[in-house]
């Protein structure tokens, strides 16, 4: 939160500093660290399981190495006075979430599954394939101004993204929630993961144009801006839309992320509290609303309030339509069970959670094997990168450049808040994926992307302006004589 | 804009923290209830992750640990003798739990205790796979199977207790019908469960998983009297056990017409409390009870440790003797009928206290905790419960139990070269007793130097037996025998 000080001496990094140090070297020397740190815990877990460091040790080592590698080269080369940071927190999340990976793959438990596919080299490919994605939007993006233009395409392409699951033949329906799409031999995809940032373009462009007529255009009610009807329109929209992916794809979780990114985006726009207040109100009505007749957000009330009951039932096979599980009850066992220190990597039993053990619940496993510390340790880096997007935003000089970068980053927030907030119980569980850590092509992909587009805004914003090119006026004056 | 920026990432910053409090709720203010909550299967895989320790008798174990596969359980419990040990033992089975010393002591057992934190931490380092402690107990096998042979040639249900009344180490402590743990150790959903299924009451009538000697009371009838008799000479009633009580027979209780009947033609009336305990008078003791009152009687009854549960550790029941009853109900109680309920260990207490010089010493059953490498951890001393009466009375309570094996109702307890003291009882229960009674004995044996190395309560249940042969003397009395045989001879 030091991007909040609002001692006036510290103003100086937000409004862009002129002639700033790119900070690549220190980018190198973290990263030298993200990179480090995964290659111990992995022959860590190697150690602890089969009591010999793994064979891919090595393997696994350079892989790593070289997608910070060519990161950080990427970086040097196309946006060198990017933010420093913001590549060896996600490499290193990206790294421990392949060593837990591969550390659930070699659960006899998940093994005996008849779903079970080794995880961890195909994760690896898809941080590969979120790096390159990466390297592109640097290499493609020059500005991000650019996306500008693509305001309404990037609406169009988001709600495509977000009807897909819907198509017969193409959606996949996994544990009750419809948010996945079957791609024939490659898999399933989460599109929401990239409907996530197409939206916040959208948000960005739309918002920007529409700021003054949001803001100024109002009447005063005890206290409160009141926006006139039409200009409600589109926080209706949005409300809208969120309802819906609620009602058929049963995701709490995506509904939220895309409303809650919408108000906080609509709010640095127009700097309007109202919309606050409007939109908690309307995200609270939408949320109730809906799950008065959605059994399956029911059960996933029920098993948040009282998972013990839950668990008990699902043990108990009570058929009663809807899908009891007891997995909210194991995360909360795996994370009481690490306690402060945890049980070590390897020595947990985090896989008694069984069914998404390496991707929703994933931090169950850092709960149980690396404890309170651990657990601790992983917030505070997702709060980094959130404090280093916000920065971002802050930095940005144009408009647009901070509605996307605090769009992104208060997604980011948002969506670590409710799959964290979700697997340790402290609101209900929804089937999101913790970026980076947890297993799944689509989200690693996506946040790569994410990453992306936030570089090179900051990079955009630290950049020391060109430096004057003389008084071309004093020239012109020499020119003319009489 | 940035003033609103400012703001979110405030929230943001909030939302982190929210999460940072709420992974402390889980991981450290309730990580410890979390953990060990019954239903996480990580303390079951913990309890059969190393071999277990054993629980000794005599210096052999009665239980093993074998090596499984094809589950997360590492380690199977075993037991030897398992029907004789099981009131002992209780049973640690991966899918059903644990109960008794597998439970009480599992930290010990699995090696998880606190107490054996250092060495393991010590083993962490040095590598070697931690291992469970021992618990030894006080039983002594001779006389456990002489009880669990006892009642299962007797075959019907019933169990056995004996105790050393010096330091109140429990000797025997035998059920029966009982159950082989073993059968359902393991977790496999075909043999384990069936078994487990077979032994449920719902299944079984006999209710063989039921520790009759520490969980069930049955009312002990006229074996109840050595406490009348006991309570008689504390408050000075009658002092001397051959001196005249002060009983009409036939004894009209007081506040009723119902005369108080006595087995049989025996001669109870004005007979000397030798003499009525040799014969069992219920009009003497019954009146010796209504002229005492009901205060007086609960306050020796509790002496002797009814109304409280016991703990062995294992929990026994807690023995019945009622409050606020009128003089007739206060006579009947006093002769072991009415509430009066006792388990077989309680009945053991009574004798024990008796033969100890009226000190009732606290029952126990693990003498020690060992850790791996036969290191004591703990070891338990003898305490003194309560005096529930003087020793120049309990010498005198002595002698009239003596009198009863030697020329009474007891005589089946005889052992040559011995001095035995005993009560037997015959317990009426059911709806105008319609069903078969209680057989009960409760007794004692002394070396030639005074002191007595063992006490014995036992009690049969027998559905199959004739009316007529229910008598304490009969069933119980040699089985009693068969067990302080078995102690003297091991102590030689």
């Amino acid at each position: 939160m030091s991007g909040t000080n609002t001692s006036p001496t510290h103003h100086t990094s937000t409004i862009g500093a002129i002639g700033a140090p790119s900070r690549r070297n220190t980018e190198l020397a973290l990263l030298a660290f993200a990179v480090v740190i995964p290659v111990f815990a992995y022959a860590n877990v190697g150690l602890a399981i089969n009591d010999s460091v793994p064979p891919g040790l090595l393997s696994y080592g350079l892989g790593l190495g070289l997608l910070a590698g060519v990161g950080h080269l990427a970086v040097r080369k196309f946006a060198p006075y990017a933010d420093p940071l913001m590549l060896p927190l996600a490499t290193l999340l990206n790294g421990l979430g392949l060593v837990v990976i591969w550390r659930l793959d070699q659960s006899k438990k998940l093994q005996a599954s008849n779903t079970f596919v080794e995880a961890a080299p195909r994760q690896l490919l898809y941080s590969a394939m979120g790096v390159a994605l990466l390297v592109a939007v640097l290499i493609f993006l020059k500005d991000h101004r650019v996306l500008q233009r693509y305001t309404y395409i990037s609406m169009a392409g988001a709600l495509f993204l977000l009807v897909l699951p819907l198509v017969p033949g193409v959606g996949a329906d996994i544990y009750g929630a419809k948010i996945w799409i079957k791609i024939p031999g490659l898999g399933t995809l989460q599109p929401g993961e990239f409907a996530k940032i197409a939206l916040a373009v959208f948000f960005a462009g739309y918002l920007m144009v529409k700021r003054d007529a949001l803001a100024l255009a109002s009447r005063r009610f005890m206290g409160l801006y009141l926006p006139r009807g039409r200009d409600l329109g589109p926080i209706l929209v949005v409300w809208v839309i969120s309802i819906l992916i609620l009602v058929f794809e049963t995701d709490l979780g995506t509904s939220l992320l895309f409303f809650g990114m919408f108000v906080i985006m609509l709010y640095v726009a127009t700097e309007r509290t109202s919309w606050i207040v409007f939109g908690l109100l309307m995200s609270a009505v939408g949320a109730v609303g809906v799950a008065s007749f959605e059994p399956h957000i029911q059960t996933r009330v029920q098993a948040w309030l009282d998972p013990m009951r839950e668990y008990q039932l699902s043990r108990a096979a009570v058929n009663d339509g809807v899908v009891h599980s007891e997995q909210a009850m194991q995360a909360l066992w795996a994370f009481g069970s690490g306690g402060t220190l945890g049980t070590g990597l390897g020595q947990g039993n985090s896989d008694l959670i069984g069914f998404a053990a390496n991707s929703d619940f994933i931090l169950a496993t850092f709960g149980e094997e690396l404890g309170l510390a651990g657990v601790m340790a992983i917030l505070l880096l997702y709060g980094l990168i959130v404090e280093r997007g916000v920065r971002t935003a802050l930095a940005a000089r144009d408009p647009f450049g901070k509605l996307l970068a605090i769009g992104l980053s208060g997604a980011f927030a948002l969506q670590v808040f409710v799959v964290a907030g979700g697997v340790m119980g402290l609101i209900p569980l929804t089937g999101m994926t913790l970026p980076f850590v947890a297993y799944g092509g689509s989200s690693v992909i996506a946040n790569w992307a994410l990453i992306g587009i936030l570089l090179r805004i900051s990079d955009t914003a630290r950049r020391p302006a060109p430096a004057p090119a003389g008084n071309p006026d004093a020239e012109m004056t020499q020119v003319v004589r009489p | 804009m940035n003033k609103p920026l400012r703001r979110i990432a405030v929230f943001c910053g909030l939302l982190v923290l929210a999460l940072l409090i709420r992974d402390n709720w889980i991981q450290y203010v309730k990580a410890d209830e979390l953990r060990t909550n019954k239903e996480n299967r990580r303390v079951t895989i913990e309890r059969y992750a190393s071999p277990r320790g054993d629980i000794i008798v005599g210096g052999q174990p009665i239980t093993g640990s074998t090596e499984t596969s094809g589950s997360d359980f590492k380690f199977k419990r075993t037991y030897k003798d398992g029907p004789m040990w099981a009131p002992v033992t209780g049973y640690a089975s991966q899918a059903f739990g644990a109960t008794q010393l597998e439970s009480i002591e599992d930290g010990i057992l699995t090696g998880n205790d606190d107490r054996l934190f250092f060495r393991n931490t010590l083993d962490m380092l040095t590598g070697k796979k931690q291992e469970g402690g021992n618990v030894v107990t006080t039983l002594n096998a001779a006389a456990q199977k002489a009880a669990y042979n006892g009642l299962k040639k007797q075959g019907g249900k019933g169990a056995v207790v004996a105790l050393e009344p010096s330091t109140g180490k429990i000797l025997a402590l035998a059920s029966y019908p009982s159950y082989d743990p073993s059968s359902f150790a393991g977790n496999s959903t075909t043999t384990d469960t069936e078994a487990w299924q077979k032994l449920q009451k719902k299944n079984n009538p006999d209710d063989p998983m039921l520790n009759r000697a520490l969980r069930e009371t049955y009312p002990p009838g006229s074996t109840f009297k050595v406490v009348t008799a006991a309570a008689a000479l504390e408050d000075g009633l009658y002092t001397d056990p051959n001196e005249k009580t002060d009983s009409p027979d036939p004894w009209v209780m007081e506040g009723t017409n119902t005369k108080l009947p006595n087995e049989g033609n025996i001669p109870c009336k004005n007979a000397t409390l030798r003499v009525a305990l040799q014969y069992s008078c219920n009009t003497v003791f019954g009146k010796i009870g209504s002229d005492l009152g009901n205060d007086k009687m609960l306050d020796m009854a509790k002496k002797f440790g009814f109304t409280e549960e016991q703990f062995t550790p294992v929990r026994a029941n807690a023995s019945v003797f009622s409050d606020n009853m009128n003089a007739s109900q206060t006579a009947l109680s006093s002769i072991g009928q009415f509430n009066t309920a006792a388990t077989p260990l309680q009945m053991a207490m009574v004798a024990s206290a008796v033969a100890n010089d009226g000190k009732l010493m606290k029952p126990y059953m693990v003498d020690e905790l060992q850790a791996r490498s036969v290191d004591t951890l703990e070891k338990n001393d003898p305490e003194e419960l309560s005096q529930p009466l003087s020793s120049e009375n309990a010498q005198k309570l002595q002698s009239m139990m003596e009198t009863v094996v030697e020329k009474g109702t007891g005589s089946n307890a005889k052992i040559p070269g011995v001095t035995v003291g005993g009560k037997t009882g015959t317990a009426q229960h059911g709806v105008d007793n319609s069903e078969n009674p209680y057989a009960w004995f409760i007794s004692y044996a002394k070396d030639s130097d005074g002191s007595a190395p063992v006490a014995v309560a036992v009690v049969i249940e027998d559905d199959n037996a004739v009316r007529d042969d229910i008598s304490g003397g009969g069933l119980a009395a040699p089985i009693a025998r068969n067990v302080m045989e078995a102690v003297i001879k091991s102590k030689q």
